[in-house]
């Protein structure tokens, strides 16, 4: 069964078995405003449990997507390029920026699920 | 251009006016007419091609007048806005006024008219004046060894850490990997470090807006109990929210326990000059914008220029040249007087232009002025801080006075739809160019006001009232779709900024 995950740092991660589709929450988006540009990463990359994986830049700032789990990068969403607007899109719906295999589902047990990250938002300014 | 005939007519009609003797202005090559060239050659004759061109028409220059020339240029120059033209808020920029008197200084002939290739015997009184300077920035900063040659802020970020990697590597620390900086940091602080090979830990600092010793700690001691593999840190104070970091001097004395290096970017220095020497709190090494504190120009006039200042213990390492004084005379240093030396970084000696213009301002103001100039400049932030905090909303001003700058957010605003980039516009309407806009990033629609102490009461009191009159109008019903029309009465309005940056068009013509 899918289950949807959150970070501190406003990432979401769908994870389905050893995979997981990663990106960033409305409130992440909403935050950096009109998006202008993403640096996607390369299939094959191996990234570390809160490394930087990818970058977002709007017309107010730039701003690094961390891995929410160590593993491989299987797939990044090479559509979002030309079309950024899919970032708002829900992860199943083709808002995911990487598919990543994951190293050690023990990574996830740190995460937030939708009403912990609900609340977590609600202590935010 | 090519043969093909633009319309000429047609497009003067669209861009080249000058209604209410404000003009627009087309670009060069529109101007084009091969039947108006602006100088008359006779064509050659039995000359052989040495380029493999044979014509410029093909290469696609415009042919205008001398006159037609002069007016494009000097029309275009209207459209400019400076320090010059009136009030210049930009944090963390310093864009405070350029006295005329440098510009006199600059230009004396001795000065302007020398060569850096000239026999150092003929450039005396030029080094001279470049010995002067190192020592008045090493008396205002503590810090002895100064290099002049570095061409701007970052430039001198580059340098110093330079000096600091060379230190570790010749002292056989190469285990030192990382740099620490705090999160509210210029994004050149972590860019210098990962350019010099380093590894960038950020320290969070949101929640007072300075640096903690405890999270300080927790960022020194992260990946090893003594902290030994700290490069150092790269900390800017009074920081980019306009903060004095209280605990730096135990901050700095737990680094050098650790065995790292301080470099403090400078940036922010003209709050501090003449109260109080950066040494006194740890720093090892810093920068200094000459085109900030020391009032030469920034860009148009410019070059930048940006002085590194370190210890007499980091001093060997720094890069060459340095003005050194023999009995009777001058000297630039070369790599074989100081073979530790992490090399040279620059062309030459650095902006010899702008350690005029910076010596000028240092002795036209002398060792009292100078400090006037930054309880001035801090005393201009606090006015519009207290004048405006209940009209924004303004993080940190509870704990305290702030230096140089003042830091507010689009908080309240935001709450009608109205934020920090319509504000900004909407300053435009009122004829002030914006503040700082979205930095720092420590903090959502951050808005960063430096008035510098050039700014009078009367020029501080106009832009309080314009910033009063935009938090009122961002009360009131539709707040947020009248401000998005801002500005309303400049050329072209509102930009399309989102549009420019998904579809760059960066070729005038295919």
């Amino acid at each position: 069964m899918a289950e949807l995950k959150f970070t501190r740092d406003h990432e979401c991660i769908l994870v389905e078995g050893e995979t997981a589709l990663i990106g960033i929450t409305d409130y992440a988006r909403e935050a950096l405003g009109d998006l202008v540009y993403i640096e996607l990463p390369e299939a094959g990359k191996k990234v570390g449990k809160g490394d930087e994986f990818a970058v977002v830049e709007s017309v107010k700032t730039a701003a690094e997507v961390y891995s929410p789990v160590a593993g491989e990068v299987v797939e990044a969403n090479d559509n979002m390029e030309s079309d950024l607007e899919l970032l708002s899109k829900p992860l199943a719906e083709g808002g995911w920026i990487a598919k990543i295999k994951i190293d050690d589902a023990g990574d996830l047990a740190d995460l937030m699920d939708e009403a912990a990250y609900k609340k977590y938002l609600e202590t935010l300014d | 251009m090519t043969a093909e005939k633009m319309d000429i007519t047609e497009n003067n009609a669209m861009t080249d006016t000058n209604h209410g003797l404000h003009y627009e202005e087309n670009l060069l090559w529109e101007k084009e007419r091969t039947d108006h060239p602006g100088v008359d050659l006779p064509e050659p004759a039995n000359t052989p091609l040495r380029t493999g061109t044979p014509a410029r028409a093909d290469i696609g220059l415009p042919q205008v007048s001398e006159p037609q020339a002069l007016r494009h240029f000097v029309r275009m120059s209207t459209w400019n806005y400076s320090i010059d033209h009136g009030f210049f808020p930009l944090g963390s920029c310093t864009m405070k006024h350029n006295p005329r008197l440098n510009e006199k200084m600059a230009r004396l002939p001795g000065f302007a008219a020398i060569h850096p290739l000239q026999p150092e015997s003929t450039v005396q009184g030029a080094l001279a004046l470049m010995y002067e300077l190192q020592n008045w920035l090493g008396e205002l900063t503590g810090l002895p060894g100064v290099c002049l040659s570095p061409a701007a802020g970052a430039h001198g970020e580059l340098a110093g850490v330079m000096t600091i990697a060379r230190a570790h590597d010749l002292n056989g620390q190469t285990q030192r990997k990382i740099i620490l900086t705090p999160d509210s940091s210029h994004g050149t602080n972590p860019a210098t470090a990962a350019t010099c090979g380093f590894d960038v830990r950020s320290i969070p600092t949101k929640d007072t807006g300075t640096l903690t010793i405890e999270a300080f700690k927790e960022a020194l001691y992260k990946t090893d109990p003594k902290g030994a593999d700290i490069a150092g840190m790269m900390v800017t104070n009074p920081n980019t929210c306009g903060l004095f970091e209280k605990d730096i001097a135990a901050i700095a004395d737990l680094l050098h326990e650790a065995g790292g290096y301080f470099y403090m970017d400078g940036a922010n220095f003209n709050a501090l000059v003449g109260k109080i020497r950066p040494a006194d709190f740890g720093v090892d090494v810093m920068h200094i914008n000459l085109h900030k504190t020391f009032s030469t120009p920034h860009g148009g006039g410019g070059p930048g220029s940006g002085p590194i200042c370190c210890t007499p213990e980091l001093a060997k390492y720094m890069p060459v040249p340095t003005v050194i004084k023999h009995a009777e005379s001058y000297a630039l240093e070369t790599e074989t007087d100081r073979p530790e030396s992490l090399g040279c970084l620059k062309g030459f000696h650095g902006q010899f232009g702008m350690h005029v213009r910076a010596l000028a301002y240092m002795m036209s103001h002398g060792a009292d002025g100078l400090k006037q100039v930054s309880e001035d400049a801090v005393l201009n932030a606090n006015y519009i801080l207290r004048e405006l905090e209940n009209d924004f909303h303004a993080p940190y001003a509870h704990q305290g006075p702030c230096m140089h700058e003042a830091l507010l957010t689009d908080k309240i605003q935001k709450e009608s739809g109205v934020q920090t980039l319509d504000m900004a516009k909407a300053l435009i309407e009122k004829g002030f160019h914006p503040m700082t806009v979205y930095f720092p990033l420590v903090l959502a629609g951050t808005m960063l006001i430096e008035p510098t102490e050039t700014e009078s009461k009367d020029s501080l009191d106009r832009f309080i009232t314009a910033m009063k009159e935009i938090a009122a109008e961002a009360r009131e019903a539709e707040a947020e779709e009248r401000f998005h029309t801002y500005p309303q009465t400049t050329p072209r309005r509102r930009l399309d900024e989102v549009k420019a940056a998904r579809n760059p068009v960066l070729r005038w013509k295919d």
